[in-house]
């Protein structure tokens, strides 16, 4: 049952990982003048829509999400409206701590706001998909030791590797080699978007070679 | 030898001061100076060597030109004048460098490629060494020999129009200037303009010998937009336009029988490819020269321009306007300037030349007469003597002629050989002070380090085996071998060393103390080492780091690896901000998982996993479950108290972080943004007057209420009153206005209000201080040492907001709240250890340093401060008022952590020791790295404009925190000392 479980959420990785790398190739054989660094919001947006689309989508096949007391419409929708609030509080959470770090708050307002949404996509949405818009769980699994599945230690694992991404992605910035990618905010979405895939690699085998030590409380 | 933890730490402190100070003496090459005080006279001029005749004359040589212009272009890159797009750009200068009768050159500027150095570059002919910036802080004005003052001597009438640097450099020297000032950097046509303005009244007239033009706008533009905006070509034809004006006024004004004029259209340096300068790279280097001049030989196409040094400019002018080559000058003459004089002259100016330069060599260098440069001038001089004998008895064959061009070669090369020696001893390091000074700091590290447990432990006490350390035989036999290491390293130098020129009691004292230190190392080391195991299994178990720890120790660590890169040096500031905030942000975690997890017994926990920003999804759950919880009735008043904690201490990182982000834009410093517009510049402009008033006053409003809580009721009013004072001087030195006051500035400079302020700041130490000593020496009264402790806190907040300016008061006030929130409602309240305090309150040290508007920069230190108060200049307390203001972030902040600290004792009793160890830890631990990394990067390209004033900055810094740990000591002093 490990076994199968872990073999899952490496396939999936493997799906996200593979995603990443299409979002970033496909526009670039498609569009005409398409390229990281130049069209850089573009490339922001084609990751953060390409990633949420197969996030939901995966999970949604999969049915990972925890399953629901009421199959009404009404609930149903409930749960989609606080899901969608919370994606937007988020984003403007990560924009306010962007802000907070030292991001220019008018000039380009635009650009840290794509940053936002970019890191929702990768962090927000993915536990958004399997925790459901459920704030109690949410605590349960960034707390300590609070996973209860290799879900929860796959999300805590690439959230925390994305977020150190974003982190590290700022420190070339002072730099002064003129290079492309030191312009706001490149290198920090390039950092997690990095940190994504390498948090995507790096859960399944963490969990691989850790699994006699995990141990989860049934729910 | 037992010794308190404190007292180790500031003993070791004070030890690497002396150390880093051998280094800093090694490091900062000697600048190459005549020895004589006085400056260079027409009197001291050497006669015209000769042998055996006396006709030779004493007479000083006629000059060549009578009228000099100037035209120096700011920021006027080589590449504008002789480059490809030159044609286009200054056609006129183009065609003129082309085909008419003129000289180029391109002259090399030395770093740091700032203006005002290279204009000491220019007049003087010295190369500024950094130390001198550094000396002359004080004296605005230029006191060197220099060309400028020769020509007023010599009765030359000069005229100045352009940068107001000249105008400070030397007052009084001009008989007529207008000064513009460099500080709006977004202007670049009306600084021009103001300049041009003059130029057609003045070049109509007839009573001037030496016209200079400083033009600022385009090193304005590079600032703004770079090398290669669009605004720079119309600035360029706009320099090539006043260039054709002076050009023409001039010819006209040529009349037969005068001498010719010369017109010199020069940059003081260049500027990088983003536009900005300072550093050593080529583009900021090259500067164009052209010199134009009936007197010179009629060009026939374009020429690749020679390369001269910059300060070759200044002999070639004292020669042609016939005067003294300013006594410090290392340039030599430009031969070409002289092709068109007779032989005669020629020998006679280049003889000048040498014979200046060879003095120069006798004062700077001792070995001066090994010196090959020195050999081939006297050499030179011996043929000139014989040529001038065979001159002088009318023997005109061409024999005469090719030994007068061989003596001419003859010098060339001596001048040559002898600037060359000259420019070297300047770049000379004196490795040996160097690595003496190296070797001091990194044993008193690595004690410092090894002493750690037992520092760090409950008793706080280290033992420090000196007696065994001074009575064992390889602390004698290391004594031996390092003093006759000492002697083989003086006797065989060939270059002057400081450390070997120190006296013989001293260095012996260095030697015994490095040996004994050295010693004190093994012996502590192999008792760490027989310990280790047993202090590592005793340890392992509960040894968790928490993700605090883990941001602390890794920002620290990584800030020192920073450092190695110059970027990082520049834009120190954004390293300790972005630090601050991810600080804040673990902080903010720590909050939330405390009060999380009470609220559900401690059953789930709450908090984030291990980075920094997920833990804010516990809080966006925080608030229903509290919602929830507060329907409990039960302990209502209890509660509710607790409750506005929870909310206050829940709320104190995110006020803290935006705080910062405030306070972070009301200075923009650094290097690469520095230009951008910060809130400082909003509020001084002349418009805001209000808002300032009203910022600055809420300011000092909020300082009181912050400050007085814990101060007796005198110090209490004398603080209130002299927060007025600082008000009031402000408002006299015209930075706010009073409500009522509506007649403009007034005209004193705010000595009343300062002195009077300065009574309440001495007043409010000295209650302070007497606080202190009765609880130390008489009554073992812990509220009255920490109402002592406060209260000379507070003295030096009333001082530093007198010294701060007023845009800059918010920081003050905003350190103030952070202090006393973060006090009351975290560290009290999570239990953090004195060396998690210690660390936090030194990171926000180092962020506050540069929200004040420091940098890595000398040109930022705010040299006005040194004059509050006072009527005119004096050393000591200028020095110290500037040293206080400069470095009021890290001081206070340490001034905090002792008061902090000393009223926590409470809880544990050696957390004062814990402090100040972990305080000289966290510094030595960088300077040491720093230095070591100086000495690899000694040949990088910006040691001078970037690494050396950080390592100023940094010494500096060492040396305060030194005084702060001396005290630390004496007060927990008296604190053991009443305990037993």
């Amino acid at each position: 049952m490990w076994d199968q479980e872990i073999r899952a959420m490496a396939s999936t990785h493997a799906i996200l990982a593979s995603t990443v790398f299409v979002a970033t190739v496909a526009p670039k054989v498609l569009l005409r003048g398409f390229s990281v660094y130049g069209t850089h919001l573009l490339w922001m947006y084609c990751m953060a829509g390409a990633v949420g689309v197969v996030n939901v989508s995966v999970f949604w096949l999969l049915g990972i999400s925890p399953p629901t007391k009421k199959h009404t419409v009404g609930y149903k929708l409930s749960r989609l409206v606080r899901s969608c609030l919370y994606l937007f509080l988020s984003c403007l959470f990560f924009h306010t701590v962007v802000v907070l770090y030292g991001a220019p708050l008018i000039e380009s307002a635009v650009e840290t706001f794509s940053l936002a949404v970019l890191l929702t996509s990768l962090t927000t949405l993915r536990c958004l998909c399997v925790l459901g818009p459920n704030v109690q769980a949410w605590i349960r699994v960034f707390s300590r030791h609070g996973a209860m599945s290799v879900w929860d230690t796959s999300l805590q694992i690439t959230t925390g590797t994305t977020v150190i991404g974003a982190w590290l992605g700022a420190f070339p910035i002072p730099l002064d080699w003129d290079r492309p990618w030191q312009v706001w905010p490149v290198s920090c979405s390039m950092g997690s978007v990095i940190g994504f895939v390498s948090g995507l690699v790096a859960a399944p085998t963490w969990i691989h070679y850790h699994r006699k030590q995990l141990t989860y409380k049934c729910k | 030898m037992k010794v308190r933890s404190s007292v180790f730490a500031s003993f070791i402190l004070i030890f690497e001061v002396f150390g880093i100070a051998l280094f800093l003496r090694g490091f900062f090459p000697v600048p190459v100076k005549s020895s004589l005080p006085s400056k260079s006279k027409l009197s001291d001029m050497p006669t015209e060597p000769s042998t055996g005749v006396s006709h030779n004359s004493s007479e000083p040589p006629q000059p060549i030109f009578n009228k000099v212009v100037i035209m120096l272009v700011d920021a006027l890159r080589e590449d504008f004048v002789f480059g490809p797009n030159g044609p286009t750009h200054m056609p006129y200068t183009r065609q003129l460098v082309e085909r008419a009768s003129t000289h180029s050159f391109i002259a090399k500027a030395r770093a740091p490629t700032v203006t005002m150095p290279r204009i000491k570059a220019i007049t003087t002919g010295s190369i500024p060494g950094f130390i001198d910036v550094i000396m002359n802080l004080n004296s605005p004005a230029l006191l060197e020999d220099n060309l400028i003052w020769q020509a007023k001597t010599a009765g030359k009438r000069m005229v100045f129009y352009g940068d107001d640097t000249w105008v400070r450099l030397f007052p009084k020297h001009f008989m007529e200037y207008d000064g513009t000032t460099s500080f709006f950097v977004s202007d670049y046509t009306e600084v021009d303009n103001n300049v041009t303005r003059h130029l057609d009244s003045t070049l109509k007239r007839d009573d001037w010998d030496i016209l200079i033009l400083h033009y600022l706008g385009l090193d304005h533009i590079g600032h703004i937009s770079g090398p290669h905006s669009s605004l720079v070509p119309p600035k360029l034809l706009e320099m090539d336009d006043v260039l054709k004006r002076i050009h023409g006024s001039l010819i006209l004004k040529e009349a037969e029988g005068s001498l010719p004029y010369l017109l010199v259209l020069c940059g003081d340096h260049g500027m990088s490819e983003t536009g900005s300068h300072g550093g050593s790279s080529e583009a900021e280097v090259n500067t164009p020269l052209v010199l134009i001049s009936p007197a010179f030989k009629r060009k026939v196409g374009m020429e690749k321009p020679g390369t001269v040094e910059q300060v070759d400019l200044s002999p070639t002018l004292a020669l042609g306007l016939g005067l003294p080559i300013p006594q410090n000058s290392v340039g030599r003459v430009i031969p070409a300037v002289l092709e068109e004089t007779s032989l005669r002259d020629q020998l006679r100016f280049l003889h000048l030349n040498g014979h200046q330069l060879s003095c120069l060599l006798k004062d700077s260098i001792p070995a001066y007469e090994k010196d090959a440069g020195f050999e081939q001038f006297r050499v030179a001089e011996k043929s000139h003597g014989n040529w001038m004998k065979l001159y002088m008895e009318g023997n005109t064959s061409e024999v005469l002629t090719n030994m007068g061009k061989k003596v001419l070669k003859q010098y060339m090369e001596a001048l040559a050989a002898m600037s060359a020696a000259l420019s070297k001893q300047l770049g000379k390091y004196d490795m040996y002070s160097m690595t003496a000074g190296m070797v001091f700091v990194f044993q008193l590290l690595l004690v410092l380090l090894l002493a750690m447990p037992e520092a760090l432990s409950g008793a706080a006490e280290v033992d420090v085996p000196v007696l065994s350390a001074l009575l064992s035989l390889p602390f004698y036999l290391l004594c031996l071998l390092l003093a006759s290491a000492h002697v083989l390293v003086c006797t065989s130098a060939e270059s002057s060393c400081y450390f070997c020129s120190l006296s013989w009691g001293l260095v012996f004292a260095a030697v015994a103390f490095s040996s004994a230190l050295f010693c004190i190392l093994v012996s502590m080391a192999t008792r760490r080492l027989s310990q280790g195991p047993k202090m590592i299994l005793g340890k392992g178990g509960e040894w968790s780091l928490s993700e605090l720890d883990v941001v602390l120790l890794v920002g620290s660590a990584g800030h020192t690896v920073s450092l190695a890169a110059s970027s990082f040096v520049e834009e120190e500031h954004q390293t300790w901000y972005f630090l601050l905030s991810t600080l804040c942000l673990a902080v903010f975690q720590d909050v939330c998982r405390k009060y999380f997890r009470e609220e559900r017994g401690g059953g789930g926990g709450g908090g984030g996993s291990g980075d920094d920003e997920d833990h804010l999804l516990p809080t966006k759950g925080c608030h229903p479950s509290r919602g929830s919880s507060s329907s409990d009735h039960s302990h209502t008043a209890l509660r509710a108290g607790i409750f506005s904690e929870r909310w206050l201490a829940l709320a104190t990182p995110p006020f803290t972080l935006t705080c910062c982000r405030i306070l972070r834009s009301l200075n923009q410093t650094g290097v690469q943004w520095a230009h951008v517009p910060d809130m400082g510049h909003w509020l001084n402009s002349s418009e805001h007057g209000v808002v300032l008033s009203l910022v600055a006053a809420f300011s000092l409003v909020l300082i009181y209420f912050l400050v007085q809580r814990r101060c007796s009721w005198v110090s209490k009013v004398a603080l209130a009153l002299g927060l007025l004072g600082v008000y009031s001087y402000r408002a006299a030195v015209g930075n706010v206005s009073f409500p009522w006051q509506h007649a403009g500035p007034s005209t004193s400079k705010g000595t009343v209000e300062a002195r009077f302020v300065y009574i309440f700041v001495l007043g409010i130490l000295f209650t302070g201080s007497k606080d202190l000593l009765r609880s130390q020496i008489l009554t073992v009264d812990a509220r009255l040492k920490s109402r002592g402790l406060w209260e000379i806190y507070s003295g030096l907040v009333l001082l530093v907001s007198l010294l701060f300016r007023a845009h800059n008061l918010p920081v003050l006030c905003g350190g103030l709240l952070i202090q006393s929130l973060m006090a009351q409602f975290i560290w009290k309240k999570l239990h953090y250890d004195a060396a998690q305090i210690t660390i936090m309150h030194y990171w926000f040290g180092q962020a506050f340093f540069f929200f004040q508007g420091n940098s890595n920069n000398i040109a930022t230190v705010d040299i006005s401060v040194g004059f509050v108060g006072l009527e005119s200049y004096v050393e000591a307390p200028a020095i110290f008022l500037t040293a206080l203001s400069t470095y009021a972030g890290p001081l206070l902040w340490a001034c905090h952590l002792v008061c902090y600290l000393s009223s926590e004792r409470h809880r544990s009793p050696v957390m004062m020791a814990h402090g100040c160890y972990c305080l000289a830890l966290l510094r030595s631990v960088p300077v040491a790295a720093y230095i070591l990394l100086i000495t690899a990067l000694r040949y990088h390209l910006f040691i001078w404009s970037v690494f050396s004033p950080k390592l100023l900055y940094e010494a500096m810094h060492i040396l305060l925190t030194a005084g702060v740990c001396l005290f630390f000591s004496t007060v927990e002093q008296g604190h053991s000392s009443g305990k037993s």
